[in-house]
């Protein structure tokens, strides 16, 4: 850590490691409704159970950007952000908001969009919130060095807040709420955040490989240009049976089909850097997660994302557990784990401690990832099923969920691999302070 | 290659080609827009009920279990075409009375099936969630679901 102020991250950090527990506790208990649905099923209902579960999801990972980008902001711009005091302030705001999301779902108190269930009230936080990281991180970047890092993460994290104003547009008419829907959730997932993703993979391949920034900021350039290019008009592949146009059909197919280059060049470009690079980082926990989330991002959303993104596909699989197989695979490898892996570089740096415990950190990586996988796999077999019982033999929903339970019991099995992995995680960041095993010597390889 | 990529050129194609395509994204929406008002949900009028109707489902978060057309949770059925499931798509009163009697009979508290929680609903709100519904049913969705399974 370069800069004083960078460790405004830390408590970004901290506040989105505890959402991130909240949300995958809430997944769990989900997962396990599905096995045991009478569970609280009085007291406390699947609808709200899933609300905080995808809520607290949306909301830790947002901090995650935002304390991303205070830490590496300043470090690109050579200079110390513009006011921590702000920063603290809009820290403040987004967590009073999030509690009071939290609370009033827990009442009964909350919108019936999906994901953008919030009150109105934390909107307005949430808006709040962004134009005062906005501006802060604006002026910082400003003022100082400017480099395409920069450059391209504050273009990110500019639209997608000027996005958020389609959360506040809730039209009468239910197609024309869904299609206003959608520029929030698919314009960010498949377009802005794309941008933070690129531009904070670029940041870790640059710290973590020591490649020449030149070579890292075309690449990076060109991932942008690939990501926009295709996800705009993807926006297509939801577009197809919610009332708009059958031309969409044709538009939504292409585009989105294109939208696997730019994961495969994210990945692809991950592993030339690490090839290509001659330093030798003593954090190997943070290369592996950038390697991993570039990789997951590829099949999550790469593959599985085509794997239904065809219209005459997705006629049959639309809004089935194939949805849900691909929402939990493409947002763990491209947002969660990228989080993590910002995570673990620069948490010993704002803690001020040689990385450590990369052994248990690495061990977290292959216990989540690998709970997620499985949990893909049984929801993809799960969905399968589904599809082929309810949409080409038409039967009744319910009676196929009946036939699909040893998948839940196997889903809920991952979710429990998936949390411990969690509770490793934070454990190693926030907790333990010796490292487990002594790394063995560097020792030069022949042709070096 | 790198001589010719350069990466002010890159940058310079990514500035470009993104304008391009959001200024076709826009035209396009626009004309989207205008496609579901005057056709695809055209076939009925947005009454008072209608309104009503959803914000009361969005009040009550329905689409936290169910899907409609397609979005939402896959923890219960599909709703973009429960009426016609039931028979009730030209029916209003019809489809008032059998929602009220399907609402007020949960949660079936039936061991080992999901369960719908029980919803404090008026008669006024019931007749408007009916009347959404039945006005979701009707939009043009290029044939989706592939049957009343939904
Ligand atoms: C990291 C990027 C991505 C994330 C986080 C993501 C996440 C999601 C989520 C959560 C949904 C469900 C939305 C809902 O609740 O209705 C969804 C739907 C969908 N995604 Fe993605 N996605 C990503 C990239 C992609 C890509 C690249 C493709 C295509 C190649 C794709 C294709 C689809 C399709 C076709 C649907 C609609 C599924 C349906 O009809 O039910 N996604 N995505
Ligand atoms: C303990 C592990 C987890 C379990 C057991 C779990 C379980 C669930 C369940 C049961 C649902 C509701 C599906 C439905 O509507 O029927 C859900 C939704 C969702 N979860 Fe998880 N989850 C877990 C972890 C995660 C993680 C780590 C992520 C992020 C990578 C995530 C992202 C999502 C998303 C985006 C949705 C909405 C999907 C959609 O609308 O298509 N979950 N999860
Ligand atoms: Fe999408």
């Amino acid at each position: 850590m370069k800069y004083q102020s960078q460790s405004v991250a830390k408590y970004y950090f901290f506040a989105a490691l505890a959402l991130f527990a909240i949300q995958v506790l809430g997944g769990l208990l989900a997962g396990w409704i599905y096995v045991s649905p009478n569970t609280l099923s009085e007291l406390l209902p699947f609808n709200i159970v899933r609300m905080i579960h995808t809520n607290a999801l949306i909301v830790w990972l947002l901090l995650g950007f935002f304390g991303a980008a205070y830490y590496l902001v300043p470090e690109e711009a050579e200079r110390e952000l513009f006011s921590t005091k702000l920063a603290y302030i809009q820290l403040i705001i987004l967590l009073v908001g999030t509690l009071g999301a939290v609370g009033s779902y827990l009442v009964g108190i909350h919108g019936g969009r999906e994901f953008l269930e919030q009150p109105l009230w934390v909107k307005f936080g949430i808006l709040v919130a962004a134009v005062i990281f906005l501006v802060n991180i604006s002026l910082t970047a400003l003022a100082g060095r400017k480099t395409a890092i920069t450059n391209i993460l504050l273009m990110g994290l500019w639209l997608l807040c000027l996005l958020w104003v389609f959360a506040f547009i809730n039209p009468d008419n239910l197609s024309l709420d869904k299609m206003y829907w959608w520029m929030v959730v698919h314009l960010w997932v498949e377009a802005t955040w794309e941008l933070v993703m690129a531009a904070t993979l670029g940041f870790l391949m640059l710290k973590l490989t020591g490649v020449d920034r030149e070579v890292i900021e075309k690449w990076l350039y060109v991932i942008v240009a690939l990501a926009l290019f295709s996800g705009i008009l993807g926006t297509g592949h939801h577009f197809y049976w919610i009332g708009t146009p059958g031309y969409w059909q044709w538009v939504g197919s292409i585009f989105s089909t294109l939208e696997v280059i730019p994961f495969f060049a994210m990945m692809t470009f991950a592993f030339v850097m690490v090839w290509k690079g001659r330093r030798n980082h003593p954090n190997k926990a943070a290369l592996l997660w950038s390697l991993g989330s570039s990789t997951v991002a590829f099949f999550g959303a790469g593959v599985w994302g085509f794997l239904h993104t065809l219209h005459g596909v997705n006629y049959y699989t639309h809004g089935t557990q194939i949805t849900a197989a691909h929402g939990h695979l493409a947002f763990y490898g491209a947002y969660v784990a990228l989080n993590l892996a910002m995570f673990t570089y620069a948490m010993p740096q704002l803690r001020k401690r040689a990385p450590y415990n990369q052994v248990l950190n690495m061990a977290s990586f292959w216990l989540m990832t690998g709970g997620m996988a499985f949990m893909t796999f049984t929801l993809t077999f799960a969905g399968t099923i589904q599809t082929h019982m309810q949409r080409i033999l038409g039967e009744y929903y319910m009676d196929v969920q009946d036939q699909l339970d040893l998948f839940y019991i196997m889903r809920f099995g991952s979710g429990v691999a998936v949390v411990l992995g969690a509770i490793l995680f934070i454990q190693s960041l926030v907790m333990v302070r010796r490292e487990l095993i002594q790394p063995g010597p560097i020792v030069a390889q022949a042709g070096e | 290659m790198s001589d010719i990529l350069t990466k002010s050129r890159a940058r310079n194609v990514f500035y470009g080609g993104s304008i391009f395509f959001v200024v076709v994204f826009v035209a396009l929406t626009a004309q989207s827009h205008r496609f579901i008002v005057k056709t695809s949900t055209a076939g009925a009028p947005i009454t008072e009920e209608v309104r009503l109707g959803k914000e009361v489902w969005e009040r009550n978060s329905c689409i936290n279990c169910h899907t409609l057309h397609g979005e939402g949770a896959y923890f219960a059925p599909e709703v973009g075409n429960v009426m016609t499931r039931w028979g009730v798509a030209d029916d209003p009163e019809g489809a008032f009375d059998i929602l009220k009697g399907w609402m007020e009979a949960q949660p079936s508290g039936i061991e080992g099936r999901r369960q719908m929680p029980h919803f404090e609903i008026t008669d006024e709100e019931m007749r408007g969630l009916a009347e959404f519904l039945r006005w979701a049913d009707q939009t043009n969705t290029q044939n989706w679901p592939p049957n009343d399974a939904g």
